[in-house]
């Protein structure tokens, strides 16, 4: 950490700390030794090929999962042990958009956004009301606090979810594929969001996601996790000049040779 | 929360039966295990005093209980009922003892056939809805969500249904008996001609409040069965609506079978405490 140049992001600490995190189900191996530090105000983008443990490494971090054998660290404190109630307060401080959106069906819109300020905080009824529709706007699912879930299509649901997951204010969002099945003008609008909570309050996030041009747009830095380890690190720049053919095949999109054998054989 | 390992990976390819036999019973065992630590960590959650906001929840789901399995509970008790009457009246009245069927018509009813009839109708009723709402909430990571958002799942969902379902069950069971002592008066008393004194008559002197009492225990204890395997297998479903079909048709057939088995030992247990608490009146359970 001292070699690196003042004003370069890895001077900054770490936030999220994965050593060595190992996780099978089964005797299917998804996290293979993984090690990688998030570093405290950057936006990550987290890519990779469906299935290969994209939203298992983001449920690590949050205590949903916990490793077969490693280490996860929040700052300094170890937390891939912690009980549901130790873990309470660093959850307190992390926003996790779930891939499926996991709103809850039985509550309108408006209570499910309320959910984790009611409780994680101390706020007013009339306090978390107005932070409702205020989070709600900033999705653009104004006026939508008395909808039920089952309402809404899969893109207002996420939209719903994303204004859920930021209600509490956290210092930490960890996104799980959150422009999945939104037009191409709402997957901008829900960038640019990314990029206003990070410029003006700071926030650290990790993307999780297969749009490239959102990957691209937000992301300061970009991984790839593939065959249960993280094959490039690096800015977009290092991923579109590096030398793996299966990053320059993931990042440019096309079809494997063998993938396309298998079509032409129907 | 961790979900429980299963041994089937460590079997070899082929065919070992002693290996699977060996498999199955320890992963039976830690089944079992699993939901007796399901079913502790409910139970601490009912004894931390529960706070105002799953008090509200187990009063909404007592209604949603109460209401929707009234009627059900109440129809099949009374044809239960009937028939009953059906098929003593014509033995009793053989031996010329016809004015007595009152009697063991609310025997049967009071401790046997309210009770388990109730818990069976709510072991299909409310723990089917019950294993499929909490298994499509997994499914659907809602269970999760709730855990990433400092709510503790066994006291948000488990403890409210528990409750619920502890508290409905006596309480139906009760409108069980009531219905189905109905059915037989109909059957004995308005179809068949026996006189309503003795029928009344014979059928109190034949119940003491213990009698009605071993009912309701039995019903409490259903309760408690019922909605903790529904729960349990609920928050332990597989992935997908098959993994959800499948919690629901599993939670029955435990259900069921954990209600007969607790049946008859608590049809012991109480019987001991009969004859403790009366040693010299002859066993009537
Ligand atoms: N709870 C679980 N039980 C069993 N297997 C699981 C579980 N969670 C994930 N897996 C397996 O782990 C692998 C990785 O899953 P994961 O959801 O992390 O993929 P992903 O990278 O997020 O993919 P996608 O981009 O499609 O969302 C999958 O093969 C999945 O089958
Ligand atoms: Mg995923």
């Amino acid at each position: 950490m001292v070699d690196t140049l003042p004003g370069t992001s890895s001077a900054l600490p770490a936030l999220i700390r994965f050593e060595n995190i190992y996780k099978s189900f089964g005797s299917q191996v998804v996290l293979n030794g993984v090690s990688i530090a998030f570093t405290e105000g950057q936006t990550t983008v987290v890519l990779g090929p469906s299935g290969t443990g994209k939203s298992v490494l983001l449920k690590h971090i949050v205590g949903l999962l916990q490793p077969d054998a490693g280490q996860v660290y929040y700052r300094d404190e170890r937390i891939d042990h912690l009980s549901d109630r130790d873990m309470s307060p660093i959850r307190k401080k992390i926003g996790f958009l779930f891939q499926l959106s996991a709103l809850f069906d039985s509550m309108t819109v408006g209570d499910n956004v309320a959910f984790p300020l009611r409780t994680h905080s101390r706020l007013s009824k009339a306090d978390i009301d107005d932070r409702v529709a205020e989070r709600l706007a900033m999705v653009g699912m104004e006026n939508s606090e008395r909808k039920m879930p089952g309402e809404l299509s899969g893109g207002q649901r996420k939209r719903v979810a994303l204004a859920r997951a930021i209600a509490l204010n956290p210092e930490l969002v960890l996104y799980d594929e959150p422009t999945t099945g939104l037009d191409p003008i709402r997957s901008d609008v829900i960038n640019e969001l990314i990029l206003k909570l990070h410029e003006e309050l700071k926030v650290s996030a990790i993307v999780v996601t297969h749009d490239l041009a959102s990957a691209f747009k937000v992301g300061e830095r970009m991984v790839i996790l593939m065959g249960g380890g993280i094959i490039a690190d690096g800015s977009a720049d290092d991923l579109r000049s590096h030398r793996d053919p299966r990053v320059q095949q993931f990042i440019t999109g096309r079809a494997d040779e063998a993938d396309l054998r298998a079509l032409h054989r129907i | 929360m961790a979900s429980i390992k299963t041994y089937d990976e460590t079997l070899p390819s082929r065919p070992d039966y002693v290996a699977r036999l060996g498999a199955w019973a320890i992963n039976t065992n830690l089944a079992m295990g699993d939901m007796g630590v399901f079913f502790l960590s409910t139970l601490y959650g009912i004894l931390r005093w529960p706070g105002r906001r799953t008090i509200s929840e187990t009063l909404a789901q007592m209604y949603e209980m109460g209401t929707k399995s009234i009627p059900v509970v109440m129809v099949a008790g009374g044809f239960i009922g009937a028939v009953l009457a059906v098929e003593t009246l014509p033995q009793f009245r053989e031996i010329g003892l016809a004015s007595r069927v009152g009697s063991v018509i609310v025997i049967s009813v009071v401790k046997q056939v309210g009770p388990i009839l109730t818990a069976v109708m709510l072991a299909g009723r409310l723990g089917g809805a019950m294993t499929a709402e909490l298994g499509t909430m997994r499914v659907t990571e809602q269970i999760d969500a709730l855990r990433v958002m400092g709510a503790d799942p066994i006291r948000t969902l488990v403890v409210p249904r528990v409750l619920a379902c502890v508290i409905m069950a006596p309480i139906l069971t009760l409108y069980s008996d009531a219905i189905g002592i109905l059915g037989g008066w109909v059957v004995a008393v308005q179809v068949e001609g026996v006189r309503n004194y003795p029928f009344w008559h014979y059928a109190a002197q034949s119940t003491d409040l213990f009698t009605v009492n071993v009912g309701l225990v039995k019903a409490f204890f259903f309760g408690i069965v019922i909605s903790t395997v529904a729960c349990y297998k609920g928050f332990r479903c597989g992935n997908g609506a098959q993994g959800v079909g499948r919690a629901c048709t599993e939670a029955f057939v435990t259900g069921f079978c954990l209600i007969l088995l607790s049946n008859f030992i608590l049809a012991l247990g109480l019987n001991n405490l009969y004859n403790a608490l009366y040693p010299n009146q002859p066993s009537v359970l």
